[in-house]
């Protein structure tokens, strides 16, 4: 891989961001109706007044977004209307509660989805790929929060063996088995349509390749099922597998919004459905302007993986 | 002496893949499914004619009775004319939904892909963009600020879901313009703009029904999950999403109140996928 390559590619990723930036920008500076502050109908115009001139909404929007733009690239993204802290600070408290979530989900989906797709994708046809094709479409036709009520409902009032919402028991902050037990049932939900999606990813890239030559020459030469699995199948699959994982990286990391609401779990994903409704400008465009950063990031690693994995795209890179 | 062979009837490929989808069980299955479902919400209403919006305290959370084949909801409301209009709701949502996002996403794929150079690279680098906001962020953000309703929905999610459309047809179009048939139809002195509209873009009719299938599905699922923020078809409205949500809060009392419009989701959108699937399977050359 070349130098002016990975410079390319940060150069895309760069324009990317200030795409998302502008966009956001002008989503939510040209929609009807000011931010949620001003809603309140008591107040009179001068306090209206007074209060868009302090968050600099009186002004011109080119104005507005020259002022944004700057301070956006200097790091600054402002003060939260709703909480009054700066945005980069809230998102920062709210962030670990997120990757703790969205990184077990992650190792969740990958743990269930990458055996069970390479076993069903081997033996298209069988009973074990029905059953685990019709299991996965159901899963990816469920709506979230009906699985998380049903889940809330068996495991929490029913049965009750798990919490049915928040991180911790009041008292156990910082306890290890208490967060985990209080993990189980979202990442759960969280993970079951990416599992779905993963698998049938999976299934379809392992089919590809397990009928290519140089699997059935590795099998004529004896190669065992588990090398055969790992080193033949598995890493010429994975490319296709790669990128439907960074397809799924905007939903964890943003947050899986309707997740966090139905367990009260305290990160991005609620944080962005309390922006949205209470119209929080700074800390809507702070979130969004987050989460592209991080995607676009983790996409620019995969790609860079491509190579590692594939000499093909080495020798064109 | 030449012995004459009998050849196989050239079929076009459309009626190739119709004749491969015929074969497919789940997926004539699927289609079946989809057109009582259709018919359940479109003429439904026509047969069974009661007010989906009488409120009759009376009948709260009544079961089955002969006024009311699938009961009454919390507010003693007809369940079984609800799912019925609520079906038109979500299939409207699923179907204008995909179409917009088909015309975003054939005419961004298409233009990037044909005219290539430096309109490609705007239209990819916004295509990324799209790509990495939270597409459900954008779809709340939105209906946050312009209402929720119908047209709303329609735009917001057909707007947030043409990304990876554009991606496709783009890669699509970039192999076929280079086919014999689209140099012999230049060749011939036909403009850029015909030369896209009648030999590319036909090329690329699988692909946009594949997706669209898909996309269907993936419209109704993110208008129910949009309900359950409260921003999804309003009250009185009925949709099945929105059905769905009220009934949440009495999930444990009278569980079949979530249990019709989650089974109607449930079926329909698995009944998308597997026709999707089967489309797919049907329209790839290499198949048989």
């Amino acid at each position: 891989m070349t130098l002016s390559y990975l410079l390319r590619r940060v150069f895309h990723a760069l324009i990317v961001l200030v795409m998302v930036g502008i966009i956001t920008f002008f989503v939510v500076r040209l929609a009807p109706g000011g931010p949620s502050l001003l809603a309140d109908p008591k107040l009179s115009s001068v306090e209206r007044q007074a209060i868009e001139q302090r968050l600099g909404l009186n002004e011109p929007l080119p104005v507005q977004f020259t002022k944004w733009a700057g301070q956006t690239a200097r790091g600054n993204l402002g003060n939260s209307f709703l909480y009054g802290a700066p945005t980069v600070q809230i998102i920062m408290t709210r962030l670990p509660n997120t990757l703790i979530l969205a990184g077990t989900s992650l190792l969740l989906t990958l743990a269930v989805a990458l055996p069970l797709g390479l076993a069903s994708g081997m033996r298209p046809g069988s009973v074990f790929d029905r059953i685990t094709s019709t299991v996965s479409l159901v899963f990816i036709a469920v709506p979230v929060f009906w699985f998380g009520l049903l889940l809330i409902i068996l495991f929490a009032v029913t049965w009750r063996i798990l919490p049915a919402g928040g991180m911790n028991t009041a008292g156990q902050e910082g306890s290890f088995p208490d967060l985990l037990r209080h993990l189980i049932l979202p990442a759960v939900v969280l993970s079951a349509a990416s599992i779905a999606e993963i698998l049938r990813y999976t299934r379809s890239s392992t089919r590809t390749v397990s009928t290519q030559d140089y699997v059935r020459t590795a099998r004529a030469k004896g190669v065992g099922q588990w090398a055969l699995r790992s080193r033949h199948i598995l890493r010429n699959a994975a490319i296709p597998i790669l990128t439907a994982v960074g397809l799924q990286l905007p939903r964890l990391i943003g947050g899986a919004a309707i997740t966090e609401t139905i367990f009260g779990w305290p990160g991005m994903g609620r944080l962005s459905v309390e922006a949205a409704l209470g119209r929080d400008y700074p800390l809507i465009m702070g979130i969004t302007l987050f989460v592209a950063l991080a995607v676009v990031t983790f996409n620019l690693l995969i790609d860079l993986m491509y190579p590692w994995l594939d000499p093909r795209v080495r020798a064109e890179a | 002496m030449q012995q004459t062979v009998p050849q196989p009837v050239a079929l076009s490929p459309a009626r190739r893949s119709a004749r491969r989808l015929r074969r497919n069980p789940s997926a004539v299955w699927s289609l079946a499914v989809l057109l009582l479902i259709v018919a359940f919400a479109l003429l439904g209403p026509l047969v069974y004619r009661a007010s989906p919006e009488t409120i009759d305290f009376a009948q709260q959370f009544a079961g089955p009775s002969w006024g009311h084949p699938l009961g009454a909801d919390e507010n003693g409301r007809d369940v079984l004319i609800r799912l019925m209009l609520g079906g038109r709701v979500s299939l409207a949502v699923g179907f204008f939904a995909v179409a917009v996002s088909l015309v975003f996403g054939v005419l961004i794929g298409g233009l990037s892909g044909f005219f290539r150079g430096w309109a490609d690279s705007v239209l990819m680098r916004f295509t990324d963009g799209m790509l990495a906001i939270p597409g459900f962020f954008i779809s709340l953000l939105a209906l946050t600020f312009f209402g929720a309703g119908l047209t709303q929905l329609v735009l917001v999610i057909g707007l947030t879901s043409w990304m990876g459309l554009a991606r496709l047809v783009r890669g699509e179009v970039l192999r076929e313009r280079e086919e014999l048939s689209v140099e012999a139809a230049r060749a011939l002195g036909a403009s850029e703009l015909r030369v896209l509209w009648r030999h590319v873009l036909p090329q690329v009719y699988p692909t946009m029904i594949v997706n669209a299938t898909i996309g269907i599905s993936f419209a109704i699922l993110t208008e129910s999950a949009l309900s359950f923020l409260g921003v999804g078809i309003q009250p009185p409205d009925a949709s099945w999403g929105n059905m769905l949500t009220g009934a949440q809060n009495y999930m444990y009392s009278s569980p079949w109140l979530a249990v019709y419009p989650g089974a109607l989701i449930l079926i329909t959108v698995v009944a998308f996928n597997l026709l999707g699937d089967g489309l797919r399977d049907a329209s790839d050359p290499q198949g048989r």
